[in-house]
């Protein structure tokens, strides 16, 4: 039972992980607390459903297209929603990631509707067995994906000229423009590469529970926010650590006090981290971030 | 090789440039001088695009680069190392040198040059695989000047380089700055408080106060003008 409430709560942490680091990129490099974030990935769930429902494409790339395509979406957002209000004060950006978000919950329930659509089983429910370790096939599917791309990500960030660039910008975008960095064009790209993670986590966990809907976004979004805080906002490693915690802690604490208390368990643990450590188990004290 | 043309600058309500003029030839040492809050570190930022001004024009080598962005100005040749360094923590020396050179393609050059910066600044060799932050002062300061010079610029510009540092380290980034000018002909536009040293190494120079020019020369004419002396030598 332990170990199976394990397995789960590790599949489902490397889900948090995954859209909080979403969160914490875009976070690190225009200090805004992306609401849109969980949209993004109810959006990236939609588009890989419906690639596989309506065009009947394989699992692989359906997924490529779900995160393709919300990466455009991220893209599009960030050009149009937030960088015509870049140098107004920051409570306009904010307001405008809320006003986005409640715009793509709508978008989506006038496109697919507002019911709950099942999502076609792609990957038969096997279950494993490794030395007492209970897991399904897809928990492993969803544990090896998500490595998968934070492992890319972190290439990208740490061994790549656009990855240093984006160092660079969310530590000083005033140095970074002098050095000849099209700081723009790292915030697109960072933009980019947060939502197709996010749309990665949206369409795993639409595969996990069966289900896409457009109010999905909602509590898995404060959720990974919540992973990031944990983390240190601003730190990509942080935020995969902080998803973990709470996905692990989640499930143990629905198993074992009260599965009542799942959503709750999430802000417990963040009002205890942040009592001992209020920038985050990885946060820097200020400025220094991705 | 540069010029500015009745330049411009509001910060809302605040008027920081009032119509300044001046002008930088090719191979020069220039300096503006200029107490806190004159306007000196503003005219950098509209130089490198950072900062619009309202009215006037940047013309570099005859073109008006006052509204281009920053990256094509860095591109053109007009690098700025902005005052306080703004040293890349969260890179070691080595990565903070080559974005420097972010803009560049000529990868086998990029790291003669490189080589060319620890030859010229021997501690950041020492120090390469040391992240930025855990830098001294005087080495933050090499560092920044190091970054700049991977750009290949034609004009360098400084804001405050002296500042907060012994004066010995001070001494030795001066020598720095004259053996560029000397050696490769690099134009420079030396932004200063500390005027002494700063008029000794410039051919030519302005005074700013409250964002106009109210002075200019020769290096040596200003070091003895009885106003340069009494407002910024502090002499009596
Ligand atoms: N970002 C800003 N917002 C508002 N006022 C500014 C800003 N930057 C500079 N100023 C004002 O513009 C004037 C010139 O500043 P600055 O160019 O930094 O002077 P200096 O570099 O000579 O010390 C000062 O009065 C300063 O307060
Ligand atoms: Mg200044």
């Amino acid at each position: 039972m332990f170990l199976e409430q394990l397995s789960n709560g590790i599949a489902l942490g490397s889900l948090y992980a995954l859209t909080a680091v979403g969160y914490t990129m875009v976070y690190g490099i225009i200090r805004l607390i992306n609401f849109a974030h969980g949209d993004i990935y109810m959006m990236g769930a939609f588009f890989a459903y419906t690639a596989i429902a309506y065009f009947n494409l394989p699992l692989v790339p359906s997924f490529l297209i779900g995160m393709v395509c919300a990466a455009l979406l991220g893209v599009f957002i960030a050009k149009f929603a937030y960088t015509p209000v870049f140098n107004a004060p920051k409570i306009n950006l904010f307001l405008c990631a809320i006003g986005t978000a409640i715009f793509l919950e709508n978008f989506a329930m006038l496109v697919w509707g507002p019911e709950t659509q099942s999502f076609p089983t792609m990957i038969k429910n096997e279950i494993y067995t490794f030395g007492g370790f209970k897991f399904t096939k897809l928990q492993a599917v969803i544990l090896i994906t998500s490595i998968l791309l934070v492992l890319i990500l972190s290439y990208i960030v740490k061994k790549t000229k656009i990855g240093r660039a984006m160092r660079c910008a969310s530590q000083d975008m005033v140095a970074a423009r002098l050095m000849g960095i099209n700081t723009n064009k790292v915030i697109f790209i960072t933009f980019a590469l947060g939502s197709s993670l996010g749309a990665a986590a949206g369409t795993l966990v639409a595969m996990y529970y069966k289900a896409v809907y457009p109010m999905m976004g909602f509590s898995a979004g404060l959720k990974a926010f919540v992973s990031a805080v944990i983390g240190g906002i601003g730190s990509i490693t942080g935020a995969m650590f902080g998803g973990l915690i709470m996905g692990i802690a989640e499930s143990l604490g629905a198993a074992y006090i009260s599965s009542g208390y799942r959503d709750a368990i999430a802000f417990i643990i963040l009002i205890i981290i942040l009592l001992f450590k209020p920038t985050g188990l990885f946060g820097k004290t200020v400025k220094e971030k991705v | 090789m540069l010029k500015i043309k009745n330049l411009d600058v509001f910060y809302g309500g605040i008027h920081a440039l009032k119509g300044i003029n001046f002008e930088i030839n090719e191979g020069q040492i220039v300096t503006l001088i200029g107490s806190n809050g004159a306007g000196k570190t503003t005219i950098l930022k509209v130089i490198s695009g950072i900062v619009r001004q309202k009215n006037g024009q940047v013309l570099f080598q005859g073109e008006d680069i006052s509204k281009l962005p920053s990256e094509k100005i860095v591109e053109l040749g007009v690098i700025h190392v902005p005052e306080g360094r703004k040293i890349f923590t969260v890179l070691n020396v080595e990565e903070n040198l080559l974005m420097g050179a972010y803009l560049r393609k000529d990868k086998k050059e990029i790291q003669d040059d490189l080589e060319n910066i620890y030859e010229l600044f021997p501690r950041l060799k020492e120090r390469k695989t040391q992240m930025g932050g855990t830098l001294s002062g005087g080495e933050q300061q090499m560092l920044a000047i190091g970054r700049a010079m991977m750009s290949k610029p034609k004009l360098l510009m400084l804001d405050e380089p002296s500042m907060g540092l012994a004066p010995i380290i001070v001494q030795e980034i001066y020598e720095t700055i004259t053996r560029l000018n000397k050696e490769r002909n690099l134009t420079v536009l030396l932004v200063e408080q500390n005027a002494n040293l700063a008029l000794q190494a410039a051919h030519h120079a302005y005074v700013i106060e409250t964002g106009e020019i109210v002075l200019e020369g020769s290096g040596k004419e200003l070091l003895g003008d009885d106003r340069v002396r009494k407002a910024y030598l502090g002499e009596e």
